[in-house]
């Protein structure tokens, strides 16, 4: 008797160890039940900054989705079954992204547009491909996110941040035939980078050759000396990374020196001024820039949605964004399930309609067709050409 | 072969341009020991004038000789203008102040005239008509020497002798050598040195604005920045030809631009300047006074 009353008593402790236990599984009970209501939705996670300094970043993306879901939603979701969005806030800071992944993954996500920063996103990959759920970036450009391989469910319908040298290296290799390059740029970040993503292209393409890499004094008076180096050096073609006051020096002695060496140059000379200046010496020149979506259907219809569901502009990477959407709505339906395997193969094989025309993504994960296109001066106007 | 005379050439070029500046500096500093570092705004004052006064002349379809005289007469006169006026504002107060004050008050005036430019005109690029045609003479070697390179190269030359005659035979070139030698002897003799001065200024200032013009029919381009690295360059240029001596600016001048273009040309250009600037370090570590500098002074 005096045992089990002893084990009795002992029960008792227990139960009184266990009841905050219980509590709080029942408490948690709770906040499954929103999730657990809706077990046959398709979640999708928008991770990105919302508030904070880059909030400007993110929340256009957020707004893209949801126009885009609450469409699909209006006409009975996908395949039967509804969209729902859980949007979580990283600020664009690595160290919040892997807690926002490990939330996302932990509220079941199947997939996640976002993140926005480069940084964050690198940040929360690992998460999210340990969970085996696929992650399409609006923004993120860093370009050994998608090159390094490091990230197989990672996608991005923006052009990495060495797209505009590889747009560059294959027109001069595979449009303009260029065997020998001359890399020139102005000595900048920004023209300096891109000069070297052009150089590593250029070289690992195996078909062309640099055979002049330097970099000239942006304001010096004159390049003289730079186009005599061009000039012996027998280049099929120049491309210049930098800005228009230099590029539109290199091209008019270029000129004036009677070569008629192709001269491709980036967005800081598809620029007006470049024409202006330059003047005649301008003709032919070809120069990448973005490509123009404006007349694009979709991309009026989003916009003008847009400005009708929150009465004001789109914000930063909305067309993204917006790709984004699409594509990974239309690969969940095409798909019909929200395994990763079904999805990945179909935004590789598929094209699909969005605000940059038709686009799928390559073996790496980046999207084509959002990247740049390449003008050339005719007629003292930049008219694209491919 | 071809290479080397092309980059000689190229090379000849610049230092023309940075031996019209640098006399400006070197004259002023001859005879009043100031470096007018304003002197590089006066260039790109006298290549706007000229953009200005073509642009102008061109709507009247004028015939492309008269326009280029006109052109080059206005902008001299206008650049010698802004030279005069420059001094008596911003150094003749000044003359018997601490050194330090006059350089001051010059690095103020070329951030003035900048943005003055910079407000009045635009920010931007403009495009510079070719006044300087392509000769069908010159159409064979085009691609060695250009047509603009040789008018360059012969209007220094014809510059350079025309200043040194000035210098050593008209009155007010006595006046500028007696003055520079020794200013209160000048006066005490009767020159009058306020005079003599602005003589200077302007001289040095229609020189400045010639080679403006003509680099920017050049490379086709100006904007308001323009005489901030070709005034240090032919600053650089007097120094080392020895500040204060005439032929040393000109011979500074041309070394620089003959090292620029061989760097460029052999090297790299990632070192155009490091070689430029080593080579000063260099010369003035073993003649601390400049190639031509000092015994040279004296006699200008």
């Amino acid at each position: 008797m005096q045992m089990s009353f002893n084990a009795l008593e002992e029960q008792r402790v227990k139960m009184n160890r266990c009841s905050p236990v219980l509590a709080g599984i029942f408490i948690l009970g709770f906040f499954f039940a929103a999730p657990a209501m809706g077990a046959d939705t398709i979640k999708i996670g928008v991770a990105g900054a919302h508030s904070g300094d880059l909030a400007s970043y993110g929340l256009p993306t957020v707004k893209a989705v949801e126009l885009v879901v609450n469409d699909l939603n209006a006409s009975g979701g996908i395949n039967g079954k509804k969209i729902e969005l859980l949007v979580e806030d990283d600020v664009c800071k690595p160290e919040v992204a892997t807690n926002t992944a490990t939330k996302l993954v932990s509220q079941g996500a199947h997939i996640v547009i976002g993140h926005i920063c480069s940084g964050a996103t690198k940040a929360a990959l690992p998460i999210y491909r340990d969970a085996g759920i696929i992650v399409m970036s609006p923004s993120a450009t860093n370009p050994a996110l998608t090159q390094s391989g490091e990230y197989p469910n990672f996608y991005r319908t923006i052009a990495a941040d060495d797209a505009q040298a590889k747009t560059e290296v294959d027109f001069a290799i595979n449009i303009i035939g260029a065997k020998k390059i001359a890399v020139i740029h102005d000595k900048g970040d920004y023209g300096k980078g891109l000069a070297e993503f052009a150089k590593t292209f250029i070289e690992q393409s195996g078909k062309a050759e640099v055979i002049l890499y330097e970099g000239v004094t942006p304001g010096a008076l004159d390049y003289s000396a730079v186009v005599q180096k061009i000039k012996r050096s027998d280049a099929d073609a120049v491309i210049f990374g930098g800005y228009h006051p230099e590029a539109s020096k290199i091209v008019t002695q270029m000129r004036k020196k009677r070569m008629d060496t192709v001269f491709i140059s980036d967005d800081g000379v598809k620029d007006e001024t470049f024409i202006k200046v330059a003047g005649k010496y301008a003709e032919g020149v070809y120069a990448t820039g973005p490509a123009d979506v404006t007349s694009n259907p979709i991309t009026q219809a989003a916009r003008k949605a847009h400005k009708k569901t929150y009465e004001s502009d789109p914000g930063a990477f909305f067309d993204n964004a917006y790709a984004a959407a699409l594509a990974v709505t239309n690969a969940l339906a095409r798909a019909g399930s929200t395994e990763s395997a079904a999805i990945a193969e179909v935004l590789r094989q598929e094209d699909v309609a969005t605000p940059f025309g038709l686009i799928h993504f390559d073996e790496q994960g980046d999207a084509t067709g959002v990247g740049f296109s390449i003008y050339q001066v005719q007629n003292g106007t930049y008219v694209q050409v491919k | 072969m071809d290479y080397f005379v092309e980059l000689l050439f190229s090379g000849l070029t610049r230092g023309s341009i940075y031996a019209l500046i640098a006399l400006g500096y070197t004259m002023v500093y001859g005879i009043i020991g100031l470096i007018n570092f304003a002197h590089g705004e006066i260039y790109m004052i006298g290549a706007f004038t000229a953009l200005i006064v073509s642009t102008v002349l061109s709507i009247y379809n004028m015939p492309l000789p008269a326009i280029i005289v006109l052109t080059v007469a206005a902008s001299a006169i206008w650049a010698g203008a802004y030279g005069y006026t420059i001094e008596k504002l911003a150094y003749k107060p000044l003359r018997r102040a601490p050194r330090l004050s006059p350089l001051i008050s010059a690095i103020g005036m070329s951030i003035f005239l900048q943005n003055y430019v910079l407000l009045a005109q635009t920010p931007d690029f403009l495009p510079f008509p070719a006044l300087i045609p392509d000769f069908p003479f010159m159409e064979p070697i085009a691609g060695i020497v250009g047509s603009s390179d040789l008018v360059i190269l012969a209007t220094t030359t014809v510059i350079m002798v025309l200043l040194s005659l000035f210098i050593k035979f008209t009155r007010t070139g006595k006046a500028m050598r007696a003055t520079s030698q020794d200013r209160t002897m000048a006066m005490l003799v009767g020159i009058n040195v306020n005079r003599v001065i602005s003589a200077t200024f302007i001289t040095g200032s229609a020189l400045a604005a010639i080679g403006g013009l003509l680099i920017a029919s050049h490379v086709g381009q100006i904007n308001f920045f323009i005489g901030f690295i070709a005034g240090i360059k032919a600053f650089t240029a007097a120094v080392l030809g020895g500040i204060g001596s005439i032929p040393g600016a000109v011979l500074g001048s041309l070394i620089l631009g003959l090292t620029e273009s061989f760097a460029t040309g052999y090297v790299s250009s990632d070192y155009e300047d490091v070689f430029a600037f080593s080579l000063l370090v260099l010369i003035l570590i073993f003649r601390p006074s400049g190639l031509l500098g000092k015994a040279a002074a004296e006699k200008v």
